[in-house]
């Protein structure tokens, strides 16, 4: 139902250059370019019956029954009347048929939706308001702000200064920061004019359509100029516009042609491993019923030698024997034909769209904040979610909620930010109800700041030195930008939200950052407005893991201010702080323990004449051409060091709800979670930490972040060693003898002890090479826990794919952001967080839903049930049905291999239809071992389906054995109790019709009871299946051989009265009972002592539950406080860059910032690049270069900068 | 897609579509299990023995008269060329045959159940719709026509390979031969007699010329009109012999009933006594290995003499009971219980 998925293959001849002239549709149209309409829908009423027949006789299941339709109405094979095939066929057809035409009735629906947006186009001279598909190429539209771009576009104009457009691009990479596009000035010189934009002609020459999202390349002739264009002048669609009032553009590329639209790639069909397994199967089951067909062939020509030759005084027959063979081996194929059950596919179709319905349903899977239900996408995998054995999740909007907040400090010594209980003095869980700390007193407080301990608020208003300054600080060292829309509603721009974070608790305890100059910042210290001249900006970036910036306050005082990573600090800091230090240090343990992201602040007051100094060698460092960077970062070292200590902050990364407790569920299950996330390695490992993928308890934490191959080589096979010290030795070659036979499955190895891996996306780079990945991945398997950090999109999917590569094992890859969409679309589930903004990761996903922690829903009540509903459906079905055609063999053998069915035909055709339908659809529809809430009690009763346990080929064949076993007996028995016997009246009850159809009472009881058997929860609905399909047997049987039935048609119901002279005799009901005794009592009998001798895990869980006779109430969880000894909270997503921006108004004359800013990743993650591998951190290319991530972020703050220097 | 207007799209709170359905949950216990199995075995045992009680109580006589060995009576009418053969077979009966004896003839290795056999015939013309007697429908063939392109009417292999043997019982009382009135009424199945088969209604009075234009199939003496010229309702294709022979046997061994002996002398049953039984012989089977037999069986509640059902049932019902035991045995041994790690 993705209005994206549409098919991008079509093709007119091919475009090499686009031309288009503005405001000249008659010009434009000769070259038939796509109008801005899209079609996503397959058929239309004409179309929908021819092709849809035609994709489904692609299906080979069904092109074999049209196979067997034309054997059948073949005189001399047709063993079968051609309806027995018609009717199921039909049928099948039909139900997918409706399936097909509702799937495109919604895609109809959607596309004229999209289709029918309004946008206003310019058309001679005036804005008139049109449907989105009637934009042209070469139009000009107007796009107001919060609108959805309509098309490609060419900037014109904006109502911004510069010709500047803020867009918003989450549809298309899933960042939800701004991006800015700029217009040439030549056509933003023409702002709203309306004249003149209807007299634009300019005409554009640009490259043809194509899928490159972050490249364009044209030119624009103009009067007598031509203006080269890029891809900064270009608006795509799927982005919205923000932040600006209105704009005008022209469009270039429409409706399919567009780049999103090129982009959306043929989403590949996926397929679960039970069909996988099931196509292996249906070949083994061809394979044996031409077996049987050959058994049967070369019976009936040795019959035909020997008895058949004979017996022509009564039954003449021409054909030789060897062609008497062959017709026969025909003709058994038509009877033997229900092997290849024909209502499986459709059965299971319907099976998982129920299964998917359940999910869509679930109200425990429904997220009331943003009113987002569960939804299953994908009507086709449920069971695979019943396997998972790998889980990739996406860090940011995934796992976190991307919210950073102060949660809590350390101020001299003092550690603030824990409730504690006044009675007990114990330390109290932070929940809703508590009351949060009343900031009323500052009119500037931000009202979403929420802080529970009270007793800093009253050391603020104590004005105690220490926390004055640490406010003072946070308030100071920073980069953020403040914007006062309304009167009191200060809006920060801060580049990272730890920052944001911090500069807002600022604000909230009375230190408020009001704005800033290149020269100064302006803060309001409880209630006084004070400006303090902004002397340098220290800047943060990796290696530095500090920041600082130097000011002197109004009063004249200097004094230099920093925050940063514990380590660092600690190694600049003045002796005499050592005692501060120790205490300091304990709250960071603390704080580090429970996940929360520390920073240690200190400062330092600086004389005049050494700042004027160093003030001198730092210009003339900056402005040297040689070592600048070395130079500079000596002078930082010089000048940040002997700072007093003033505290420490604890920032919270918040995590989605429910996060820790879904991860440790999961765990359970013994399901394998990798992080894969583009952030840094320290937030990264933090978050380990705080969702409890990391534990403190944990035996080692291996991190591999190198430079080279080798030192990526050496670290993990340290680490295997590490880990598994004592057949490490031999098992260094295994990768190499594996390697030179293409090995197919990498086995799990134990490990003693829990380990945990980070490694970041440059390690990743090589660790990832052909030559290493199975290297990287023996170890990674190794470890119970893996975290990839600063790993691009690619990578995520190249993970995926490797671990599908080598570990038979499912995988499922979560996330919310444009960056997972190929790992979504690489894993063999994916699954979208919907409910945020950016719906690229949910469009291409399978399953979505609104938070991480429905997750554990998803795989352990819905994905267990549905997988175990499958695979009971099918060892049944296939027992069914073998059951049923396996009689027909065994009857070959006293019928002289003529293809005599056993059955009446209308038995044939209705016992898969009719008879067996509903029941086993009951079951797979509501079978559930235990409850959702013992599922979820016991999540190891998910690692069955890990195993395959349930449907294998293992369970196939003993499925065929024991059809074997029923059939016989269904044979047999009645074969035994009506030979040479009579009725009670003594009349024949011997005869053929009386044989079929006490044999297929036998088997329809027999069938039924199995299934009562196999059904473990008889809820009404079952109840009214299994009585309902077994009195709808008697009821059809009965009217089927009634009179008036067979006076309208004799030769189809020639069964007239066998019904009654039949059923009548107790001796058939006793063979009845018999049979279905003889054929159910040895698998009770077998199960029973199977639960006895070695229990299942479910068998445990059952009989528990029968014995607890309501779910026990679950444990409240509450969670650990770890004490951390070893590990430094220290994490800051923070990227270098801004400081130089802040104090120089240099780029304020820069006109266009240099090369492309488009979709160049700020913090969060790194932007989508769906190139080829080179384009990620490439181990060669020097991505990294931090200076390059400067430049789409200074672009943001233009207007803020200039704003603040009016 | 997310309809807009909606307010909510929480979705119903139902059982149905939580899964909440109550539901009865049977597991595989010992308790149930264990005495499950006792109480099976012991009804199946009662069952078994009144079944296998009652079939000992039913008599049966065999005989064999194909004349395959060279000192059987019938031995020389398995000359093919030899018409109107008669032979007789003689039996005695020491105790009473307890009526209402029933008189089947049995043919072994005759495969009724042919595909090919069994379709060779057309419901429309036994049905009596004198159009298909015209143009007999194809799977009648090769007896659809005969050689002069004739129409053959019942057309198909079934009724051309109708048994045509005849016998007549005589009780030997002292030299002299009582005729023991053999009852052919009533033998076929009810629905066969009134629906399934019709005759063709007469014309001008004469049933025979309905059949105006056919002729009989290629092996029967006689036309189908001809069967019984004594008894209208006994003529045609509601002939009761035919009506036996048509439906047709589900395998290659079997008997069908020939006639009742339950009138005068012998409605109590065949009184111990010496009988000699005259076989018509006509019927060929010796070409396909073929054996015929003639049975005088009578019956119970449970129909003709059938051991296996009792002994099945005696069987099985004491599998399950030592079954029962050794799951006993097991369950005392490993009964998992619920303290354990589940």
């Amino acid at each position: 139902m993705s209005f994206f998925g549409l098919d991008c293959t079509r093709k007119k001849e091919k475009e090499v250059e686009r031309k288009i002239r503005a405001n000249d549709r008659e010009y434009n149209s000769s070259f038939k370019y796509a109008t801005n309409s899209i079609k996503t829908s397959k058929y239309n009423p004409f179309t929908f019956l021819p092709l849809n027949l035609f994709e489904q006789f692609q299906r080979i299941a069904n092109a074999y029954f049209l196979f067997l339709l034309i054997l059948q109405v073949i005189p001399a094979i047709s063993s079968l009347s051609w309806f027995t095939t018609v009717v199921p066929l039909v049928l099948v057809l039909s139900v997918t048929a409706a399936k097909d035409a509702i799937d495109d009735i919604n895609r109809h629906r959607s596309d004229r939706k999209v289709n029918n947006r309004k946008v206003n186009v310019l058309i001679s001279g005036k804005l008139i308001s049109e449907k989105w598909m009637n934009v042209q190429v070469g139009d000009i539209i107007k796009l107001e702000n919060n609108q959805f771009v309509t098309a490609d576009l060419l900037l014109l104009s904006s109502s911004e200064p510069l010709n500047l457009v803020y867009i918003e691009t989450a549809e298309l990479d899933g960042e939800t920061n701004l991006k800015v596009k700029q217009a040439l000035t030549v056509t933003g010189d023409m702002g709203d004019n309306l004249e003149a934009l209807a007299a634009f002609n300019g005409e554009v020459y640009c490259e043809p359509p194509n899928n490159r999202l972050d490249r364009f390349t044209g030119t624009l002739t103009f009067g007598t100029q031509k203006y080269s264009l890029d891809n900064e002048r270009v608006l795509l669609r799927g982005c919205t516009l923000r932040n600006t009032d209105w704009c005008f553009g022209l469009v270039l590329f429409a409706g399919p042609e567009t780049k999103l639209m090129q982009n959306c790639g043929k989403s590949t069909f996926k397929r679960t491993s039970i069909d996988r397994l099931m196509n292996v199967l249906v070949l083994f089951i061809f394979g044996l019923l031409a077996l049987m067909c050959i058994i049967l062939a070369v019976g009936n020509g040795i019959w035909e030698n020997h008895a058949g030759s004979k017996f022509n005084a009564f039954l003449p027959r021409k054909e030789n024997t060897a062609f008497s063979a062959f017709l026969t081996f025909w003709s058994y194929i038509i009877i033997l034909n229900t092997v290849v059950p024909i209502s499986l596919y459709v059965s299971m179709e319907v099976i998982r769209l129920g299964n998917s319905y359940y999910i869509n349903w679930d109200r425990n899977m429904y997220h009331a904040r943003t009113d987002t239900p569960a939804e299953a996408r994908t009507t086709t995998l449920n069971e695979e979610l019943g396997q998972i054995k790998y889980i990739f999740s996406d860090k940011t909007g995934t796992l976190t909620q991307n919210i950073m907040t102060f949660n809590k400090c350390s101020i001299n010594g003092k550690s603030y930010g824990d409730v504690i209980d006044h009675y007990s003095g114990q330390r109290l869980e932070i929940t809703e109800e508590m009351t949060p700390v009343d900031f009323s007193f500052n009119r500037l407080a931000d009202p979403k700041f929420f802080f529970y301990d009270h007793s800093l608020v009253e050391a603020i208003k104590l004005e105690l030195p220490d926390v004055h300054a640490f406010f003072r600080l946070l308030a100071l060292c920073h980069t953020a930008m403040a914007e006062e829309k309304k009167e009191g509603d200060l809006v920060y721009q801060a580049q990272s939200p730890d920052e944001g974070a911090l500069v807002t608790a600022a604000r909230n305890f009375g230190f408020v950052f009001c704005s800033r100059s290149p020269e100064t910042v302006t803060i309001e210290e409880m209630g006084i407005q004070r400006s303090y001249e902004l002397l340098a900006i220290l800047d943060f970036n990796n290696v530095r893991k500090r920041m600082s910036v130097i000011v002197r306050n109004p009063e004249g005082k200097l004094s230099l201010y920093c925050k940063g990573a514990d380590t660092i600090i600690y190694e600049r800091l003045h002796p005499s702080c050592s005692e501060l230090m120790k205490v300091t240090t304990e709250h960071l343990n603390e704080f580090a323990g429970e996940g929360l992201r520390t920073l240690v602040l200190a400062y330092k007051d600086l004389d005049e004449e050494y700042f004027s100094e160093w003030k001198q060698r730092h210009h003339e460092s900056s402005v040297a051409l040689e070592d600048r960077e070395e130079n500079l970062e000596k002078l930082y070292e010089e000048i940040e060091k002997d700072m007093m200590l003033i505290g420490a902050t604890a920032i919270e990364d918040k995590l989605q709800d429910g996060v820790a407790q879904t991860i440790e569920q999961l765990a359970k299950a013994e399901i394998k979670i990798w992080v894969l996330t583009g952030d840094k390695q320290e937030t990264a490992e933090n978050i380990g930490y705080s969702c409890n993928l990391l534990r403190e308890e944990m035996n080692d934490v291996f991190i591999v972040a190198a430079n080279s191959p080798e030192e990526v080589r050496q670290e993990m096979r340290d680490a295997r060693l590490k880990m598994c010290p004592a057949t490490e030795q031999d098992k260094f070659l295994i990768p190499e003898v594996i390697l030179g036979n293409t090995p197919k499955v990498v086995l799990d190895e134990n490990v003693n002890g829990d380990y945990g891996l980070v490694i970041n996306g440059h390690s990743l780079a090589y660790a990832l090479e052909s030559n290493m990945e199975l290297e990287f991945l023996r170890t990674a398997c190794m470890c119970k826990t893996v975290i990839c950090c600063r790993v691009t999109p690619l990578q995520k999917a190249q993970v995926v794919e490797l671990v599908k590569k080598y570990k038979k094992a499912v995988t499922l890859a979560i996330g919310d952001g444009a960056n997972d969409v190929s790992m979504i679309k690489a894993a063999h589930i994916g699954v979208g967080i919907s409910g945020q903004e950016g719906m690229q990761a949910v469009l291409s996903s399978d399953f979505s839903f609104a938070q991480f922690r429905f997750l554990q829903r998803l795989l352990l009540v819905h994905g267990r049930w549905s997988y175990l509903r499958m695979c009971k459906f099918l060892r049944y079905f296939f027992y069914k049905n073998f059951t049923f055609t396996f009689v027909h063999f065994w009857y070959a053998f006293f019928c002289g291999f003529s293809a005599q069915t056993v059955y009446d035909e209308g038995f044939i055709t209705l016992y898969n239809l009719v008879y067996t339908a509903l029941p086993v659809l009951g079951m797979s529809l509501f079978d559930q071992d235990v409850n959702a809430g013992w599922s979820l009690e016991y999540p190891q009763l998910y690692v069955p389906g890990q195993l395959s346990q349930y449907f294998s080929k293992r369970a196939f064949m003993m499925c065929a054995l024991h059809s074997c076993y029923s059939s016989l007996v269904l044979f047999f028995v009645p074969y035994a109790a009506t030979y040479d016997t009579v009725r009670d009246d003594g009349k024949d009850s011997a005869d053929y019709q009386s044989f079929a159809l006490i044999t297929q009472t036998c088997l329809t009881v027999t069938v039924c009871v199995q299934l009562g058997l196999d059904l473990s929860y008889w809820t009404v609905v079952n109840h009214l299946f299994v009585w309902g399909s077994l009195g709808m047997f008697f009821i059809l049987t009965f009217t089927m051989y009634t009179d008036g039935l067979f006076q309208l048609r004799p030769s189809s119901f020639a069964f007239i009265g066998t019904a009654r002279n039949c059923l009548n005799q107790p001796n058939v009901w006793l063979t009845v009972a018999l049979t279905a005794i003889l054929c159910v009592l040895p698998v009770v009998a077998y199960r029973f002592f199977y639960s006895q001798i070695s229990p299942t895990i479910n068998d445990k869980v059952r009989y528990k539950v029968r014995q607890m006779k309501e779910p026990a109430p679950r444990p409240r969880r509450t969670r650990l406080t770890r004490r951390s000894t070893r590990r430094s909270g220290y994490a800051f997503s923070h990227a270098h860059g801004y400081g130089d921006l802040v104090t120089s108004g240099r780029f304020l004359r820069r006109h266009a910032p240099a090369r492309s800013l488009g979709l160049i990743p700020t913090g969060r993650s790194p932007g989508f690049k769906p190139t080829g591998r080179s384009a990620g951190y490439s181990p060669v290319g020097r991505e990294q270069n931090p200076k390059q991530k400067v430049e789409p972020t200074s672009l943001q703050m233009f207007r803020a900068v200039k704003d603040s220097s009016f | 897609m997310k309809n807009e207007g909606e307010t909510t799209e929480r979705p119903d709170n139902t059982a149905f579509t939580q899964q909440r359905l109550p539901a009865w949950q049977p597991i595989l216990s010992a308790g149930i299990v264990i005495p499950g199995f006792v109480v099976i075995g012991l009804a199946f045992i009662g069952i078994g023995i009144g079944l296998f009680l009652t079939s000992q109580t039913i008599q049966v006589l065999e005989m064999d008269y194909t004349g395959v060995e060279k000192d059987s009576p019938c031995f020389r009418c398995t000359i093919p060329s030899l018409q109107n053969c008669t032979c007789e077979v003689t039996f005695s009966l020491s105790a009473l045959f307890t009526g209402p004896v029933f008189f089947y003839y049995g043919l072994s290795n005759y495969y009724q159940n042919f595909r090919k056999y069994g379709v060779s015939k057309d419901y429309y013309q036994l049905a009596g719709d004198t159009q298909y007697f015209k143009s007999p429908q194809d799977v009648c063939s090769p007896y659809s026509h005969d050689s002069k392109k004739n129409p053959i009417v019942p057309c198909g292999a079934i009724a051309n390979s109708m048994f045509n043997d005849t016998f007549e019982l005589y009780q030997i009382i002292n030299v002299t031969k009582k005729k023991v009135p053999l009852d052919g009424k009533g033998i076929s199945w009810w629905t066969d007699y009134n629906i399934k088969y019709r005759n063709p209604s007469s014309v001008n009075g004469s049933f025979a010329s309905a059949f105006d234009g056919t002729v009989k199939p290629i092996n029967w003496p006689k036309a189908a009109y001809e069967l019984d010229l004594t008894d209208p309702n006994n003529n045609g294709f509601l002939n009761q012999d035919f009506l036996v022979w048509m439906r047709r046997a589900a395998l290659p061994q079997f008997r069908k009933l020939y006639r009742r002996i339950t009138e005068g002398d012998y409605a109590a049953g065949l009184p111990a006594g010496n009988y000699a039984l005259t076989v018509h012989y006509n019927y060929p089977v010796l070409s396909f290995d073929g054996r015929k037999k003639v049975v005088f069986s009578n019956v119970s509640w449970m129909g003709g003499k059938n051991d296996f059902l009792g002994i099945a049932y005696l069987v099985v019902g004491s599998l399950c009971l030592v079954m029962s035991v050794v799951m006993l045995i097991v369950y005392a041994k490993f009964k998992f219980s619920d303290d354990n790690d589940a």
